[in-house]
C-alpha cells in the first residue's frame, strides 16, 4: 500500500498547472458564472464555496472541460510542461487528458462509475485506456486500489449496484487517481453521505491528496469540508466570485457581507 | 535583548478592525498601530486584560485574520510580509516558519492523536515512519496516556486535547513559534513539562510569540512583556 507513499506523484513541472481566466458561461441570457479567473498549482487543493445556484458547478464543469465556455480561457500545463489552451486541443486530445492526468468525481458515484462491471473493472478499465494490457498486472493493480480506498478484496468482483453509498463513493475515487492524475475536479464529493461515512471519506481523501501530491478543485456547499480539505477557497454567489483567499482566514475572518453571512449561518453542533 | 541579532518578526503598526457587515457595516476595531520585534531565542508575553487583543495579534501573524500594517516574518533569510503576501505564501510560510499553538484543537474525524501529532513532519516531506516516532516521543513528553495515541483526540479531555495540541506545535523544528494559553487545562506536572519544551525552544533559538495567563508559567518562559492595552484601539479613537 504504501511503498511510493513520499513518492509525490508523478514529476511536476514548475508553474502554475491550471489557468482560468475570464471564463464566463451564459445559458441564453441566464448567468452560469461570469469572468471568473483563479491560478491552481501542483499540489494545491481549492474548494469553491457557495449555495445552490451559485454557479459553483458550472465552474467546475467549465475548468474541466465538460462544458463550453461562453467567453474566456482556460490553460493546463501538459505533462510535457508546456502550457496549452484547453480550447485549442483536439477532441482526442481532451479525452486523453480526461482519462489520464485529470480525475472528475462526481457527487452521485453512479455518474463516474459503470454500473454493469465489477469493482475490479471499474478500477481496470481507467488502466486499460493508458495502455495497460496485461490481465494479472490490472487486476493487481485494482487490488492495491480497492484497499487504499478501504474496499475489501473479496469485494472485487462485484457489481458497484450491491456497494454502499459510502463504498460507492471510495470505488469512484480509486478508479479516478489509478492512473495517477496530476489534477481531481470535485464535485460535492460527500454530498449525501451519512455523517459517519462522510468523516471516513473526508479522511481517507486528505491522505490520497497529500500522499499523492495531488492538485484539486473541490465543489462543495459546506464549509466544514472546505476547512478540511483545502488551502485555498473561493466564495461564488450569483456566478460570480465574491472573496477567495486562504481557507481558514476566508473563514475566520470573512471580508465580503455575503462571506460573513454564510459564516455566519453555519450551525454548530 | 538580543540585538546582536537581527529579528525574526517585526510588527510595524498594525491595525485591525472587523467590519460587520450583517449590522449595518458596524466598525469593531480590535487593535491599533501595534509595533514590536521578537529575535530569535527570545519569548515575547503578550500582557493585558483578556479582550484586548492579545489572541487576534497572534491570529494575524499566522495569517488567520487579515490585517493592516506590516508583519515580517524572517522566512530563511528573506523577510516575508503576511500582512501583504498572498494565500500560497502563507501556506509555504507555515509549512516551514511559523508555528502555531491554538487555544483549543480543531479536531479532524477519524484521525488518530499520533498523526494529528506527525501530519506537519509529514506534509514536510518527513518519511511516516520517523514522523511516529517523534509524534510518540512528544505525546510521551506530555504524560498523555499510551492507550490514547491511536484514538482521535475528539473524545478526549479539554487537557488531553490541549496536550495533544501542544505537542503538534513543538514536534516541529519552526524558527518562529505562536502559543496562545498553551497551559490553559493543564495540571503542574504537565505545565512544567510544557515550560520545559518552551526553554529548549529558546535555547535552541526558536523565536517564541505567545500569551499566558498564568502568572507561573509566565515567569518561567518571558524575556519580557508587551503590554496590549497600550495598543488598545479605543485608544486611538480617543487621540
Amino acid at each position: 500500500m504504501s511503498e511510493d507513499r513520499r513518492s509525490g506523484g508523478p514529476a511536476q513541472p514548475d508553474g502554475v498547472l491550471l489557468r482560468a481566466a475570464g471564463v464566463t458561461k451564459l445559458y441564453g441570457r441566464r448567468i452560469g458564472c461570469r469572468d471568473v479567473g483563479l491560478e491552481l498549482w501542483p499540489g494545491e487543493v481549492l474548494a469553491v464555496v457557495g449555495e445552490s445556484g451559485s454557479g459553483k458547478t458550472t465552474l467546475l464543469n467549465c475548468l474541466a472541460s465538460r462544458l463550453a465556455i461562453t467567453s474566456g480561457t482556460v490553460e493546463y500545463r501538459m505533462r510535457d510542461g508546456e502550457m496549452r489552451d484547453l480550447a485549442s486541443l483536439r477532441e482526442a486530445e481532451r479525452r486523453f487528458l480526461a482519462r489520464t492526468d485529470w480525475g472528475f468525481v462526481h457527487q452521485n458515484p453512479a455518474e463516474g462509475l459503470r454500473m454493469g462491471v465489477s469493482a475490479g473493472a471499474n478500477v481496470g478499465e481507467r488502466l486499460m485506456a493508458v495502455g495497460a494490457r496485461h490481465y494479472g498486472r490490472i487486476r493487481g493493480e485494482a487490488l492495491d486500489w480497492l484497499g487504499r480506498v478501504e474496499i475489501a478484496a473479496d469485494r472485487i468482483d462485484d457489481e458497484p449496484g450491491s456497494f454502499s453509498g459510502g463504498m460507492r463513493q471510495r470505488l469512484q475515487i480509486a478508479r479516478n487517481l489509478v492512473t495517477r492524475p496530476r489534477l481531481v475536479f470535485m464535485d460535492e464529493p460527500t454530498g449525501g453521505l451519512d455523517v459517519s461515512v462522510q468523516a471516513r471519506l473526508l479522511d481517507l481523501l486528505r491522505r490520497l491528496v497529500s500522499d499523492l501530491g495531488l492538485a484539486a478543485i473541490v465543489v462543495t456547499h459546506d464549509l466544514a469540508v472546505a476547512r478540511l480539505l483545502s488551502d485555498r477557497m473561493m466564495v461564488m454567489q450569483g456566478g460570480e466570485v465574491i472573496e477567495t483567499g486562504l481557507t481558514d482566514r476566508v473563514l475566520d475572518d470573512p471580508q465580503a457581507p455575503y462571506t460573513q453571512l454564510l459564516v455566519s449561518s453555519i450551525l454548530q453542533a | 535583548m538580543t540585538d546582536r541579532t537581527s529579528p525574526r518578526l517585526v510588527l510595524a503598526g498594525v491595525s485591525k478592525t472587523f467590519t460587520m457587515h450583517l449590522q449595518g457595516g458596524r466598525a469593531i476595531p480590535v487593535v491599533h498601530d501595534v509595533s514590536l520585534a521578537v529575535h530569535p531565542g527570545e519569548c515575547v508575553v503578550l500582557g493585558g486584560p483578556s479582550g484586548i487583543g492579545k489572541s487576534s495579534i497572534l491570529k494575524m501573524v499566522y495569517g488567520n485574520y487579515a490585517a493592516t500594517g506590516e508583519i515580517r516574518i524572517d522566512d530563511g533569510g528573506e523577510m516575508v510580509d503576511v500582512a501583504a503576501a498572498g494565500p500560497r505564501a502563507v501556506v509555504a510560510l507555515r509549512r516551514r516558519t511559523v508555528g502555531y499553538v491554538s487555544q483549543f484543537l480543531r479536531v479532524v474525524p477519524r484521525v488518530s492523536a499520533r498523526d494529528v501529532v506527525a501530519e506537519p513532519l509529514t506534509a514536510a516531506g518527513l518519511d511516516p515512519d520517523e514522523a511516529a516516532d517523534r509524534a510518540e516521543a512528544m505525546l510521551a513528553r506530555l504524560n498523555l496516556p499510551r492507550r490514547l495515541w491511536d484514538l482521535p483526540p475528539a473524545t478526549f479531555s479539554g487537557g488531553e486535547q490541549q496536550r495533544v495540541n501542544v505537542a503538534r506545535g513543538f514536534v516541529t523544528a519552526r524558527p518562529l513559534l505562536l502559543l496562545d494559553e498553551p497551559t490553559a487545562s493543564l495540571d503542574g506536572d504537565n505545565r512544567a513539562a510544557v515550560i520545559e519544551l518552551i526553554g529548549e525552544k529558546k535555547r535552541a533559538g526558536v523565536a517564541i510569540l505567545g500569551i499566558f495567563h498564568d502568572e507561573t508559567t509566565r515567569a518561567a518562559v518571558a524575556d519580557r512583556t508587551v503590554d496590549v492595552a497600550a495598543f488598545a484601539a479605543f485608544a486611538a479613537r480617543a487621540a
